[in-house]
């Protein structure tokens, strides 16, 4: 199947007090059309930063884009003219950011913040856009749509704002929807409202989508394929069964190992990963997990293992992929 | 160092299992917003926590779960006396602590403490971490002498497993997990028996939130501390309580031991929660049952009339809109609120 978007060795970094960051250090990802793909990573991994690389909404001068590609429908959205990518932005590709209050406009009408794109990537009248505001705010379940059209967004609740997110970027019927999730923004069951709402409208509309979140169990149920990233790069790349049944790096195995799970029997003990978040001023040499890892050996401090594939479309970026799960299964055999 | 490890090890000694060390009984805090002030406006109120009551026995953790507006970080605040309850007792160790005058109050909180969720507006930003934590020490006249504080401190950052080095950082050079490592340390520096830990790894990233866990359950151990665990993370309740209460609306729905909440739940509201966390498995996710709740909560400032869950519940009935219901032994030990069970 042909890729909607391809990234290819993306490369992002900001200049900070500390020194460089590369936030997205050679990244290479695709999506295709109508599929959910996951970018999964903790704070600071550079998931929120690929998104944004994708859209150009990268703040110069601290932050600068240095090299790869964005392939969308076969153009490079990076040497894209701006007022081209302005017309891209909100109608081929839409953006639901984390904080659905920064996102939304407090002193414009949610009617306004509606009918603006509709007008201006689509060409509607206003009598077209406002007939087309009403009808998407009652896909997302809002009702009274007419009324809730000239509110403000400081009048919606979290859940109720999220939803009007989530209309904004479904207004121009866009190919890809890039989802940066609610961390704790949300409640449990509002969050899974949200979700089945989501995956239900981007089936319905045929939206591809990338959803940018921590939570693995999220990812479990809504990903068709995940890309786990740690320290700006992507440690591991395969469909979601592949990654939590199999997984072939020792980050994606200490996550999984790391959360209690509901539908296993409670363990005495979590298996937690050591050590702290790294330093992205301060990498270290070889592979940037490796003083964390359980597993490392002296290759692991020296070089950086690449992405490479473990069998099949599983990549993994790690020197001991290939005997992972003998390790593994060692090891769980040793704590039993 | 010699008596500061005398007293660990004095507290490390397991009181008698089985005693309530607190209980709370018809708990109310109303929170009166809005008028009569300078714009006027109406006046209204929030109720913030309506008739709940529980116990925790010594050395067991108590989770505490709900969504936003259900009440269970107010509950927790009211146990520690930081928000006066507008009625009801929390009595703590024999004594209503709402009864008491500020002295008395003072050295009784020093038994209660409390962990937060976000670990940096916690802390103080111009004071290090040594500072933090000699500071109470003082106080609280728990150990007097300089030298022997700052054993005290290091002591006990060994013990919530940082590097002595730390004590001369500021919060800002510390990760997330470093600074929640110093708020639990903070709590410990006044040796408690209960701590109340309000979303203590909610913050955290999910590499850290079981190093978190682990370490509170070893503290709990090592000084047989109670916890009251806040948190709307069901799975992460699972694993550390002993028995869980779940609130929705400033009401309990239901209290019962770990393993009948999670096994067999009985308030429709909490079969709904459990239903919606999704689990780390897309085989599992891919057969499983859902029941997403319909419409959102309610505003805690017009709750719904009878039972405040019946709008979202998918078994009401119309005798649900009129009649409150009360907590009920449903099982030995199983407390659910619910007409319809």
């Amino acid at each position: 199947m042909e890729n909607l978007l391809e990234v290819r060795h993306l490369r992002t970094q900001f200049a900070t007090a500390g020194g460089i960051v590369r936030a997205v250090d050679d990244v290479s990802w695709d999506v295709r059309p109508g599929e959910t793909v996951a970018l999964v990573g903790e704070s600071g991994c550079g998931k929120s930063v690929s998104a944004l690389s994708i859209m150009r909404l990268i703040a110069p001068p601290a932050g600068r884009i240095i090299g790869g590609q964005v392939l969308f429908k076969g153009r490079d959205l990076l040497t894209l003219p701006d007022h081209e990518m302005r017309d891209i932005r909100g109608k081929d590709i839409a953006m639901v950011f984390q904080e659905p209050m920064t996102s939304l406009n407090p002193v414009l009408t949610v009617g306004r913040q509606l009918t603006e794109p509709c007008e201006i990537h689509l060409g509607m009248t206003p009598d077209q856009s406002r007939t087309r505001a009403i009808e998407i705010l009652g896909l997302v379940g809002i009702s009274d749509a007419g009324r809730r059209l000239r509110q403000y967004p400081h009048q919606f609740s979290g859940g109720m704002r999220q939803r009007l997110m989530i209309a904004m970027s479904l207004s121009c019927n866009p190919a890809l929807v890039l989802a940066d999730e609610p961390t704790t923004a949300l409640d449990v069951t509002i969050q899974a409202q949200i979700l089945e709402l989501r995956k239900g409208l981007s089936q319905r509309l045929g939206a591809a989508m990338l959803i940018i979140t921590h939570n693995l169990g999220v990812v479990a149920r809504y990903a068709d394929r995940v890309n786990v990233m740690y320290a700006g790069k992507i440690v591991e790349q395969g469909t979601a069964r592949e990654i939590y049944a199999d997984p072939r790096h020792p980050y994606t195995l200490g996550l999984l190992r790391s959360v209690p799970r509901l539908d296993e029997p409670k363990r005495e003990k979590l298996a937690p990963i050591q050590g702290q978040p790294p330093d992205l001023t301060r990498l270290p040499q070889g592979c940037a997990f490796a003083p964390r890892c359980a597993y490392a050996v002296e290759r692991c401090c020296a070089e950086i293992p690449p992405l490479q594939v473990t069998d099949g479309a599983h990549l993994s970026a790690c020197w001991l992929a290939g005997d992972l799960r003998e390790r593994a299964a060692a090891d769980a055999k040793l704590a039993a | 160092m010699s008596t500061v490890a005398t007293r660990s090890r004095a507290d490390a000694v397991p009181a008698p299992a089985g005693d309530v060390i607190l209980e709370v009984r018809n708990l109310v805090k109303h929170f009166h917003i809005g008028g009569g002030g300078f714009l006027g406006g109406h006046a209204a109120v929030v109720k913030a926590v309506d008739d709940v009551s529980l116990s925790i026995r010594r050395g067991e953790t108590l989770g505490l779960v709900g969504e936003s507006w259900c009440g269970k970080t107010t509950t927790g605040r009211c146990i520690l006396m930081l928000e006066r309850p507008t009625s009801g007792q929390v009595i703590f160790e024999g004594r209503d602590l709402t009864s008491l005058g500020t002295a008395e109050l003072r050295a009784v909180r020093r038994k209660i403490q409390v962990i937060f969720q976000d670990p940096y507006s916690s802390l103080n930003p111009r004071m290090t971490v040594g500072q933090m934590l000699a500071e109470p020490i003082a106080v609280h006249a728990i150990v007097r002498e300089r030298k022997a504080r700052n054993e005290r401190v290091q002591e006990l950052l060994s013990v919530v497993g940082l590097l002595p080095a730390m004590a001369d950082r500021y919060p800002h050079e510390l990760s997330g997990g470093q600074r929640q490592r110093v708020g639990i340390a903070r709590a410990l520096a006044m040796e408690p028996t209960l701590i109340v830990c309000d979303e203590p790894v909610s913050a955290l990233d999910v590499s850290i939130q079981a190093q978190i866990i682990n370490l509170l359950e070893n503290l709990q151990n090592r000084f047989g501390l109670t916890y009251l665990f806040v948190a709307h993370d069901l799975s992460v309740v699972r694993h550390i309580s002993d028995r869980v209460a779940v609130m929705y609306l400033g009401k309990m729905m239901e209290i019962t031991d770990r393993a009948s909440l999670y096994a067999e739940p009985l308030h429709p509201y909490t079969k709904a929660l459990l239903s919606a966390v999704p689990i780390p498995d897309p085989a599992v996710e891919a057969t499983r049952e859902r029941t997403v709740l319909k419409g959102e909560v309610p505003s805690a400032l017009n709750p719904p009339s009878g039972c405040v869950f019946h709008p979202r519940c998918p078994i009401a009935v119309e005798e649900c809109k009129s009649v409150v219901p009360g907590l009920k032994e449903m099982r030995p030990g199983h407390h659910a609120a619910c007409i319809r069970l």
